[in-house]
């Protein structure tokens, strides 16, 4: 029974509700979260709700001596775990004056894009799955683990290779890997026709894709969009191009833009990456016999190394984007302070926030995973 | 777009049936069932249990806490040999299969397999904390996986090399021939370390050396001074003469050269001012007086190790000491182009600088007796070492041209004139042998220009007795030195002079039941020319201070004093220490120094 006072509220039919996308969800990669507000299934706004897979990286960085961080920072982005270790220690090289030997070098090229391929077939798999389309997945999964195997065969680890350490890298490259890597190649790129028919040319996914999460370049600038996701407005920027490091400078490569700045244009950015991949990865494998010579220089014992005080700023080009460390040494055996500029921060904070306005509540996963955000980065 | 991707804006309605072409291919997916691992996969760990020495650097070195050392009764335990009989557990819950263990292990003991599979079942729930032995945690030998390579290897196994004064710069006279390091060198070699502590465990006086080398490498030579004086005061000595059995046990000397911890405290000591050094020292010392009196006979490094801690501890201590200088054997028995003197009396001025008055030519037993000192002090301490030289006893041994190497030694130091042989031979193969040598080598050059000295041992040279840089060192000076030779008779000519050694070749020194015994091959028999032959063959205590009386009250064994495990003898009053004791090393002496000092303190404090 009603209290006697009872009055109706009078309100107007309202459809906007707040709804917790993640941080468990099949559409979102890694633990994070959105709390989306939708009228309907449209999205009102939405906030970006990460910490979930938040470990203090980079505080712990300053607790562990210089060599203990080489297991450490890996671990920063699961799918793409090289640049973070390569980027790492070109900052120590940086701040220590250490010379790493060509042949090094070459090698971590090598790793790099071994990285970067396995990286991005994850990512158009994942893509891929928030469309609807499983098979799609599956194949990036599958042809990645093939990488897996290589890295497993070079650095002793399929995911966490931990395989560079200051100065150059842990073990020469065991006999064979090179024909083995080639002939993994070959098989890569007899793929991409399979990639393309099933995921990248398929009406569905181009219907899907285009004009979703869609931004100019001028909005690319102003938000800190790095790496393919710039790259799919139109802009061609790449670190290893514009900035070299290692022996990129020495290598041929293109760097595929395309104009949309959406999620299209951004998958077959990554796509035509692929590509470009095995292309620089075909050129290592020819020239990296010739280059002979020690795979790392000589370091200090790693229990009482103090490496010259300094600060140092390296960046490397990620699968995601652009990814550097600040690192500042006081002369002691461990970091002063490590900061990580993980591109996808920015790709998964206000990027994503700003691009899911106005669009469709099933879109969220699609812009995040053209995106290629990548929650550990923004929770270091 | 891009050109390499056949991208259209439409479909065409047949499309789908591309995808029939996929009926007969093989899927992509992987098969499920076991795969070996690759060559070098970094699985779960294997330990060789016969190379592991217990260090503990995986421990250190593990970025995830995940090693714990565990004791395993049973296994070997020798500080000595630079052995502890732990070895390391790992817990799977925190391993993240970095490998740095296995990288900067310094035995190469520790690697990683290419075994992956564990499963947990309920009732074993700790089965991931597990003691990695050559077998792998199941049993199955696996095969090794990430292992220890040259490429990899953390540990710098190099030392750096010290300098020299070149042989024709320093075989006439008696400057120090090591450089030190400079103190670049000194950080780079002390970076060295993986802090063990092996060092530690197997210095007779626990030296701090893991603490005093990481000063260094800080750059903090007075906190290295600091540490050195928390257990030697005698560290210029040790740091330039020392045994070092710290570097026998160094576990980077598993696979390399050990750390030069000798060197480092060398360097520690050379890098504070001696000014600075009295005040470290003096920075423990109580500020009261005890009102006990301590007696110490022998200002050698014994005496003054047990008078530095009993002084500072407030107690008056007067040390006896028969000749002109302090420093026993330190001074007297090894010669300045390896001690220079003025680094011993920099170390003996520390020690008086605290309050330990030395009485200088006072010879107990002659100018004062045991009686009075007995009489006069609360304890008293015997450290007169083994000042008189062995004889070899044989035929013309008892000529008056054959010497003994420590009465020799004695006056060269003393600056007291002889006449310096021409020809020379050494009957001895220890580095007391080599002291004589060199140093006679050095007054030939200096009298005649030309150095003609002969050193005959009875060992030969796998088992050599000397250190090697000392033989080689030697030979740069121009001293010939004959191994596996043992003396027969001094030649002695018509008119009585000595002429000559005989020595015959050496078959074996120890019998079957490993006393010394040496048989000889008559048939290998050698003239030396010699118009002096010098005996170095070990060193005895004169026992004529303690006077008749209290040598019968004491109790003795084989000639030497018998002591507790403090050093204290059969009488309340009296403690011995130093080589007299235990035998000549002077690190082993300053041990002896602290050892009875705790044990007089103890004594002291229960009267009270």
């Amino acid at each position: 029974m009603r209290p006697e006072n009872y009055q109706a509220k009078n309100q107007p039919p309202s459809h906007e509700f707040e709804l917790n996308f993640g941080p468990n969800h099949p559409g979102i990669e890694g633990n994070y979260a959105f709390r989306v507000k939708l009228n309907g299934d449209e999205v009102l706004s939405a906030r970006a709700d990460g910490g979930y897979l938040h470990r203090g990286f980079e505080k712990l960085m300053e607790q562990r001596l210089w060599i203990q961080n080489i297991a450490l920072v890996p671990r920063i982005c699961v799918p793409d775990p090289v640049p973070m270790e390569v980027c790492y220690s070109l900052a120590i090289e940086e701040l220590g004056g250490l010379e790493v030997p060509e042949r090094a070098q070459w090698i971590r090229v090598m790793q790099l894009e071994m990285s970067r391929l396995a990286a991005h077939l994850f990512a158009f798999g994942g893509h891929a799955a928030t469309t609807g389309m499983y098979t799609p997945m599956f194949w990036g999964v599958a042809d990645r683990d093939l990488i897996l195997d290589r890295f497993e065969e070079l650095t002793g680890g399929r995911v966490y290779s931990i395989y560079n350490i200051p100065g150059g890298v842990r073990r020469e490259v065991p006999d064979g890997f090179l024909e083995r890597m080639s002939s993994l190649l070959d098989y890569l790129e007899s793929r991409l026709p399979d990639y393309d028919n099933l995921f990248f040319t398929n009406q569905v996914f181009i219907k899907r894709a285009r004009d979703v999460g869609a931004m100019t370049q001028e909005q690319a600038l102003k938000w800190g969009v790095t790496g393919p996701n710039l790259r799919a407005t139109g802009l061609k920027f790449d670190v290893r191009r514009d900035d070299p490091y290692l022996v990129y400078d020495q290598i041929d490569f293109d760097i595929p833009t395309e104009p949309g700045g959406d999620a299209l244009s951004r998958n077959l950015v990554r796509r035509s990456e692929l590509k470009q991949s095995i292309r620089i990865l075909r050129q290592v494998i020819e020239r990296l016999p010739s280059i002979k010579g020690p795979i790392r220089c000589p370091i200090p014992n790693p229990l009482a190394w103090n490496v010259p005080a300094g600060e140092s700023y390296t960046r490397v080009e990620s699968s995601k984007g652009e990814l550097a460390y600040y690192v500042v040494s006081t002369g002691g055996d461990k970091p002063y302070r490590v900061h990580v500029r993980g591109p996808s921060s920015m790709h998964a904070v206000q990027v994503l926030e700003n691009l899911a306005v106005g669009c469709r509540l099933e879109d969220i996963a699609q812009i995040m995973f053209s995106l290629d955000a990548c929650p550990p980065e923004v929770d270091r | 777009m891009s050109s390499d991707i056949p991208y259209k804006d439409k479909g065409s309605i047949l499309r789908p049936l591309k995808s029939l072409g996929f009926f007969a291919r093989k899927p992509v997916t992987e098969p499920f069932e076991p795969r070996p691992a690759a060559d070098s996969y970094r699985g779960f760990h294997v330990n060789d249990w016969e190379k592991c020495i217990g260090c503990s650097t995986c421990q250190k070195v593990c970025d995830n806490a995940a090693i714990t050392m565990v004791q395993i009764p049973g296994l070997p335990e020798d500080p000595v040999l630079g052995v502890r009989n732990e070895r390391p557990a790992i817990d799977y819950g925190r391993c993240c299969w970095c490998g740095l263990c296995v990288d900067i292990c310094p035995t190469g003991s520790i690697s990683l397999t290419t075994e992956y599979v564990h499963i947990c079942r309920e009732d074993e729930l700790d089965s991931y904390f597990i003691l990695p032995d050559p077998n792998g945690m199941h049993g199955e030998h696996f095969s090794k996986g990430w292992d220890k390579t040259e490429d990899a290897d953390l540990v710098d196994l190099q030392q750096q090399p010290m300098g020299e004064v070149e042989p024709q710069q320093r075989d006439d006279n008696f400057n120090e021939i090591v450089n030190g390091f400079t103190s670049q060198q000194a950080i780079i070699e002390a970076s060295r370390c993986v802090q063990c502590g092996m060092c530690h465990d197997s210095c007779p006086t626990h030296m701090h050396a893991p603490e005093y080398i990481r000063a260094i490498w800080e750059g903090n030579a007075e906190e290295a001074v600091r540490q050195i004086y928390r257990s030697n005061p005698f560290s210029h000595v040790c740091g330039r003469v020392c045994t070092r059995r710290c570097e026998t046990a160094c576990s980077i000397g598993r696979r390399g050269d050990p750390v030069a911890i000798r060197w480092l405290k060398r360097y520690a000591m050379d890098a504070v001012s001696d000014e600075r050094i009295r005040q470290i020292a003096a920075e423990d010392k109580v500020d009261y007086i005890s009102g006990k009196k301590v007696a110490i006979i022998g200002a050698g490094p014994a005496g003054l190790t047990a008078a530095f801690d009993l002084v500072k501890k407030g107690h008056e201590v007067t040390v006896f000491e028969a000749l002109d200088k302090p420093g026993g054997m330190t001074r007297y028995g090894i010669p300045e182009y390896r001690m220079p003197y003025d680094r011993l009396d920099a170390d003996v001025e520390v020690i008086t600088s605290l309050g330990v008055r030395i009485q200088y030519n006072t010879h107990v037993g002659q100018d004062i007796s045991m009686r009075d000192l007995e009489r006069d002090y609360d304890a008293v301490v015997v450290a007169i070492g083994l000042q008189q030289g062995r004889s070899t006893r044989i035929p013309g041994s008892d000529h008056k041209g054959v010497k003994k190497a420590v009465s020799l030694l004695r006056k060269i130091t003393q600056g007291k004139s002889f006449k310096v042989p021409r020809t020379a031979v050494v009957i001895g193969g220890g580095n007391v042998a080599m002291d004589i040598a060199r140093s006679l080598a050095r007054l030939q050059k200096q009298q005649y220009g030309e150095v003609r000295m002969t050193v005959a041992a009875l060992e030969d040279f796998d088992h050599f007795l000397a250190d090697p840089e000392e033989v080689t060192e030697s030979r740069e000076e121009g001293i010939v030195i004959l191994d596996s030779r043992g003396p027969k008779q001094c030649i002695i000519d018509e008119q009585g002079n000595l002429t000559g050694l005989v020595t015959l070749g050496v078959v074996s020194i120890f019998d079957a039941d490993g006393r010394f015994a040496p048989r000889y091959d008559d048939s290998d028999e050698q003239t030396h020319q010699a118009d002096m032959v010098i005996e170095s063959i070990g060193q005895m205590t004169d026992v004529s201070s303690f006077g008749e009386e209290l040598t019968e009250r004491l109790e003795w064994n084989r000639g030497r004093l018998k002591v507790d495990e403090n050093g204290k003898t059969s009488e309340a009053w009296l403690w011995s220490a130093g080589d007299m004791v235990f035998g000549p090393d002077v690190v082993h002496a300053v041990a002896d120094g602290h050892r009875v000092a705790a044990s007089i303190e103890e004594h002291l404090g229960v009267k009270q």
